[in-house]
């Protein structure tokens, strides 16, 4: 579904990526770690299009297609959805009529006629069940005085609502309590299929009790230095990331 | 170079969707300003001999006046002497009813969208069309005629209500309150008249839509509206003008008077021709809005959209003075290219109790400047004063100006007076934030000015507030990437 091959990216011309290669395949749970500053969110925000992110070579494909010759909009309508680290507040339009707007687009580039309100609602009732998130958030400003469990909630709704091919959620887990982790966890592991694909972006492990990976990828100043099972997640828990890092640096020396 | 900058190099703006003219054979004065045109006007309207004075005083006192200068608007000034003051779509005859319109006039309004035939509306909206000096066409008169609430032209009000124009005329603004209003009381030509009676609620939407064809011709039209004891009446304002090389004069008076109890809500869409991306051409609007709450209980609140016009100068004010009287104004201003606007408005609280709340939100685009002009006095009888203001600002891009100017006069240490401001540019973290979810940068815009604007399009009605949100889209249309 999705391969990288050798990308890298930079900001403002520095250096972040530094050669990822990965491959996702439908059906697959990929957790991506490593201690702060390695580029994970990097890798998330360059794979969903963010302008400030340079890409200076390698190639990104999704579903056959070239994803970085996208713009973000055609990267989301063709099915990759980030859910982020930081929500953003728009105040004055509800997460309704965002998620409206947004889906009715999805559909409209899919070929699809729009949802009229009845049938909006009625699939909206039926997703909000997932991450047991209430009407009333929903008729709020997008995201606007929420709370941090709140915003996270949110996206995983809206990841319900888009039904994306591809999820990465980017330190989805920072901010929430032990409830709210397990409520936004549920609603991911529902939403998982043969069909789609997972891409956790995390700093620790705990999420990982929850949202159970295929595959970690440890980074490490932008590149994957290891690759394992949820076994190594475990290990990295115990250890931290130093013995890692080591291994790293002292090859390189 | 920043993401802004990028997105004002792909700067394109929308074509101006009004901006056609139509030839028609008009009744016109010849160009120029001076006793002997306001005679001619005046006896073009078979005037009584008390209005044509009335409009002599207006323009000896506008001579010896000085165009303001003090707000923040820079524009070529106004040549008096080169503009045409009144110019009339020549009819046979008077047309007695709607049927006997001249159907090439109200082709005119068909395509503004605004249709003229009673039987065709859905919604109970009465209109009184104005084309250029003239009112062309009023629908519903009948109708509103059996509740007794008087829905005219200004010219027929003349002559079939003389006691009610003369009464009020002028009686909310002084014909010599300021330059353009006394240049208006010399030479307006027609506009709006409307009068609800003690009790009454207007069962509908009382429009006016205002048209200028001619060119170089300036409109000076003028609104009254009279709201008896308990009555209730909204009252709804549009303007388009065509697409021409020069600028244009628009300088217009509203005046409003709302008796005890009474409520009235004034709407306006505003969106005369802006200029083109250069600067060159578009209206300038230059108006003087002001309503009176005189009786105690007594209501007015101003709505304003404000999206068009090169050059925009106008504050819609009330005078508080019946004890426990309200007054509002929502504002909503969007300038884009080379406009300019200062607008804002003036609350002056006399009565005991009265209560005032501005919410203003600007949003400057392109290379315009968009100030907000607010001024709250509270006078001494005025015992427990309430105002609340809120003036936000929205930028797109770097080379727009949001500009602040609050007045604040406090004579009885009892008033509550609060302001809060706001100034934020559109962000590119929530562009990104709507492209990741599939929605594209101009919708991602139009989606996020319409949501910042939101409490004031909500208090619009429906059929205008639908219309207002796509004009604001509209208007800033390309100016994001």
């Amino acid at each position: 579904m999705l391969t990288i091959k050798n990308l890298h990216a930079s900001v403002d011309g520095t250096p972040i990526l530094r050669g990822i290669n990965l491959e996702v395949k439908a059906g697959e749970v990929h957790a991506i770690m490593g201690p702060n500053g390695s580029g994970k969110s990097t890798l998330a925000s360059v794979l969903a299009g963010r302008e400030e992110y340079e890409v200076t070579e390698g190639e990104v494909i999704f579903q056959g297609k070239d994803l970085l010759e996208m713009a973000p909009e055609d990267r989301a309508r063709e099915g990759v959805f980030l859910a982020f680290q930081y929500p953003v507040e728009i105040p004055g339009v509800s997460s309704t009529n965002f998620l409206r707007t947004a889906l009715n687009q999805v559909r409209e580039y899919r070929g699809q006629e729009p949802l009229d309100a009845v049938k909006f609602l009625s699939l909206m009732k039926e997703k909000m069940k997932l991450v047991e998130i209430d009407q009333k958030l929903l008729s709020r400003s997008l995201n606007e005085g929420f709370s941090g469990g709140e915003k996270k909630r949110n996206e995983i709704f809206q990841m319900a609502m888009l039904e994306p091919t591809l999820s990465i959620l980017d330190e989805t887990d920072s901010g929430l309590d032990i409830d709210a982790l397990r409520i936004v966890s549920n609603g991911v592991n529902q939403l998982k299929s043969d069909k789609n694909a997972t891409i956790v972006v995390t700093h620790y492990q705990r999420l990982l009790d929850y949202i159970v990976p295929d595959y970690v990828h440890v980074l490490y100043k932008g590149r994957i230095v290891k690759s394992g099972t949820k076994e190594l997640a475990l290990e990295l828990e115990e250890k931290g990331y130093d013995w890692i890092k080591e291994e790293v640096d002292s090859a390189t020396v | 170079m920043s993401k802004d900058n990028q997105i004002l190099e792909e700067f394109t703006s929308k074509e101006y969707e009004h901006g056609w003219s139509v030839n028609y054979e008009a009744d016109e004065a010849p160009i120029g300003l001076n006793e002997e045109i306001i005679r001619w006007i005046s006896a073009k309207k078979e005037e009584p001999e008390w209005l044509l004075e009335w409009r002599l005083k207006a323009f000896r006192t506008w001579k010896t006046m000085e165009e303001p200068e003090w707000a923040n608007i820079h524009y070529p000034k106004v040549d008096f002497q080169k503009l045409r003051y009144y110019s009339a779509p020549k009819q046979t005859k008077k047309p007695k009813s709607l049927n006997e319109v001249d159907p090439e006039l109200l082709a005119i309004y068909e395509r503004l969208g605004i249709s003229l035939n009673e039987q065709k509306r859905l919604q109970g909206i009465a209109v009184d069309a104005v084309l250029d000096s003239v009112s062309v066409a009023t629908t519903f008169k009948d109708t509103l005629g059996k509740l007794g609430i008087i829905f005219c032209s200004f010219s027929e009000a003349v002559k079939e209500h003389p006691e009610l124009v003369k009464k009020y005329l002028g009686s909310v603004v002084p014909m010599t309150d300021n330059y353009y209003a006394a240049l208006n009381s010399a030479v307006f030509s027609d506009g709006s008249f409307c009068y609800i009676p003690k009790g009454v609620r207007c069962p509908m939407e009382l429009s006016t839509y205002f048209r200028i064809n001619a060119a170089n011709t300036g409109q000076f039209e003028r609104t009254l509206i009279v709201a008896e004891d308990e009555s209730y009446v909204s009252y709804l304002e549009g303007c388009t003008a065509p697409q021409r090389d020069e600028n244009q004069l628009h300088a217009a008076v509203v005046e409003i008077y709302a008796a005890a109890h009474a409520e009235v809500k004034y709407s306006t869409v505003q969106n005369w021709f802006p200029g083109d991306k250069e600067g060159k051409g578009g209206i300038y609007n230059f108006v003087t809005k002001r309503g009176i709450c005189a009786g105690d209980h007594s209501k007015i609140s101003w709505t304003q959209v404000e999206t068009g016009s090169a050059v925009t100068w106008k504050y819609p004010s009330c005078i508080l003075k019946g004890d426990n009287s309200v007054g509002e104004f929502y504002s909503v201003a969007v300038t884009n290219n080379m406009q300019q606007a200062d607008t804002g408005t003036k609350m002056i609280h006399i009565g005991k109790n009265t209560k005032s709340r501005i919410v203003s939100k600007g949003i400057s685009a392109g290379k315009s400047q968009n100030s907000y002009r607010g001024q709250v006095q509270v006078m001494k009888r005025a015992t427990n004063a309430r105002n609340f203001s809120q003036c936000d600002s929205l930028l797109m891009g770097d080379r727009c100006g949001a500009h602040t100017f609050p007045y604040i006069d406090i004579q009885n240490p009892t008033a509550k007076v609060e302001h809060e401001a706001t100034t934020s540019k559109i962000g590119e973290d929530q562009i990104f934030y709507c492209n990741q979810r599939g929605i594209d940068t101009e919708d991602a815009v139009a989606l996020i000015v319409n949501g910042y604007a939101k409490e004031v399009l909500n208090q619009l009605p429906m059929e205008f507030a639908v219309e207002a949100q796509k004009l604001l889209a509209l208007t800033l249309e390309g100016s994001v990437g």
